[in-house]
């Protein structure tokens, strides 16, 4: 299993490096949302600092759809979908494997969007180990539960578009977490507060990683 | 998809049977589930505006009147948040289990989810409704309220799901998974806004009107109310689960009529002559439809307007096999068409 793992998200990070589609789309997309979110609250950077948080998440939430789909468009030419049933790989390799190559694109988005929610709205982190847990956490629940979806949308003519609302308010607790945790991290918060939301956002992973693991097999034979 | 595999020349096959019209007794249940609930919904109503006294608390702003809201609000949600999308949930893993898979558990998660979308927008309503002079506000971002309304979201996007054409049993596994991931979610949702906005829990959990001590006829009116919504709640499953049955017979036997007519056309592309001509070269029919014959004529002639051969001069014979064959082999994209064309 370990083995098509590493070859499925091999395979998927190697077309990434080639495409850059993640790397010069949906990134300048985050930057983009970030730069919308501004003009929504004004120019009032307290204001901004207070909501940069949750922005981020939503930045970053937005960014997950972009990439599922981008995950699952990689296998919709050339009858490559079939071509990855028919392989003989084992069915939850492939899915940790596209979830892992989807966890690690978010991850370097998301390090792009940290760094643009500090220098654009003037966020401050005082814990970043802890904001730092809570996106590899939350990265590692966002792409689960986004390849489960993506898959079971694989075949749909209306996947663009029914995805989104799908998989949006799935993640919410990805979301209420993340931003909690960031808040926590903050110079207001206390970092203890964190501590439940990280336990939620590990099981919300444990679930949603679990169920794929179990799932992703007839979920492929039915798409 | 039809079970019938042979496709007689003139009609769909499976209007020779008839649709699956419910058995005698179990339309009799289900009228009188119907009667039973609407009998036991006047009497709530009865009870709840005419007989239960007012809300009496001293120096208490609200209307009094408004406390009668108790005898529905409650219900509602229960047999949204639990009994329908409970029954949903358990119905679809019941489907995903392999001995245990059947449509019937399918048609039953998505009734239970349709009725509990309903269900669960009249909670918000009346919610609103009581939650306005009570809070001051139609709507507060308290932890019940938040997962009521993501709950509300979730099966949304079940129904989404359900409307995209699919083979019954494409859509059927699809939804099932995706009420099982709502479901797993719906735990989760709960413990996080529960956490996020603790504020304003109380309020909710033990609305201030409804104190312990309530009032005898008051507590009658409100159990009678869960029990008059409970049987509302079964009857509408009952309704839509006979409305989900004559919806796959209805859309395999338009996938029939859709073949039927593809054949006609393309015997005789206007439907005017093969009487004349005799209509029935052997072995045409068959070779027009070959096993992996594209779909898109098919649809294009149940969309368009143009005359298609419905009378009888559809030529059938040696053509029956030949369609019959396609409709196994081009699978999904012919079992979409009927849907799309409806």
């Amino acid at each position: 299993m370990w083995r098509d793992t590493l070859l499925v998200a091999g395979k998927d990070l190697r077309i990434e490096a080639r495409s850059r589609v993640a790397l010069s789309q949906v990134a300048p997309f985050g930057i983009v949302a970030l730069v919308l979110f501004a003009f929504a609250l004004g120019p009032d950077r307290s204001l901004m600092a207070k909501g940069a948080p949750g922005l981020f998440w939503v930045a970053v939430l937005f960014c997950t759809v972009l990439a599922v789909q981008r995950s699952v468009a990689v296998e919709s030419v050339d009858g490559a979908r079939d071509g990855l049933r028919l392989s003989g790989l084992d069915p939850a390799g492939l899915f940790l494997g596209k979830a892992a190559a989807v966890a690690a694109q978010l991850l370097v988005l998301e390090a792009v969007l940290g760094v643009g929610v500090v220098l654009l709205y003037g966020a401050r982190i005082e814990v970043p180990w802890l904001i730092a847990a809570s996106c590899l956490l939350g990265t590692v629940g966002l792409a689960a539960t986004g390849t489960l979806y993506g898959a079971l949308s694989a075949g749909l003519r209306v996947k663009e578009t029914l995805l989104p609302f799908l998989l949006l308010p799935i993640v919410a607790p990805v979301l209420l977490a993340g931003t909690k945790i960031w808040q926590a991290a903050s110079a207001s918060g206390l970092p203890s507060d964190g501590n439940q939301w990280l336990r939620l956002l590990v099981v919300f992973d444990a679930v949603y990683v679990a169920l794929g693991i179990v799932v992703y097999g007839p979920i492929q034979e039915s798409a | 998809m039809s079970t019938n595999q042979s496709v007689s020349p003139i009609r769909p096959s499976t209007e020779a049977k008839g649709p699956p019209f419910p058995s005698p007794r179990a339309r009799r249940v289900e009228r009188t589930i119907g009667i039973a609930a609407a009998v036991g919904t006047a009497c709530t109503v009865w009870l709840g505006l005419w007989v239960t006294p007012p809300d009496a608390t001293k120096g208490n702003t609200v209307p009094g009147d408004l406390v009668r809201l108790v005898y529905i609000h409650p219900g509602v949600a229960w047999v949204a948040l639990y009994l329908a999308f409970g029954l949903a949930a358990v119905s679809s893993l019941l489907y995903l289990w392999p001995r245990t898979r059947s449509l019937f558990w399918d048609r039953l998660a998505a009734a239970a989810v349709e009725v509990g979308v309903i269900f669960n927008i009249c909670t918000l309503i009346s919610g609103s409704i009581w939650g306005r002079p009570t809070w001051g506000v139609w709507w507060a971002w308290d932890a019940r309220l938040t997962s009521t309304a993501v709950l509300l979201v979730l099966f949304l996007g079940y129904m989404a799901l359900r409307r995209v054409p699919a083979e019954p049993e494409v859509r059927a596994k699809r939804s099932a998974f995706v009420a099982l991931f709502a479901s797993v979610d719906i735990p989760i949702v709960h413990f996080s806004v529960l956490w996020w906005n603790t504020l304003h829990q109380g309020a909710t959990v033990l609305n201030p009107n409804l104190s312990p001590t309530i009032h005898g006829s008051m507590a009658w009116t409100l159990l009678l109310g869960f029990v008059a919504l409970t049987l509302v709640f079964v009857w509408m499953l009952l309704v839509r689960y006979r409305i989900g049955v004559m919806e796959d017979w209805l859309g395999s036997g338009e996938m029939d009529m859709a073949l039927t007519e593809r054949r006609a056309e393309g015997v005789d592309p206007d439907g005017s002559a093969d009487r004349a001509a005799g209509g029935r070269a052997p072995g045409v029919g068959a070779s027009l439809a070959p096993p992996s014959a594209p779909a898109v004529p098919a649809g294009a002639a149940l969309l368009s307007d143009a005359p298609t051969p419905t009378g009888p001069g559809a030529p059938g014979g040696p053509g029956a096999e030949g369609v019959a064959g396609a409709e196994g082999a081009a699978g999904d994209g012919v079992g979409m068409l009927p849907e799309g064309a409806r």
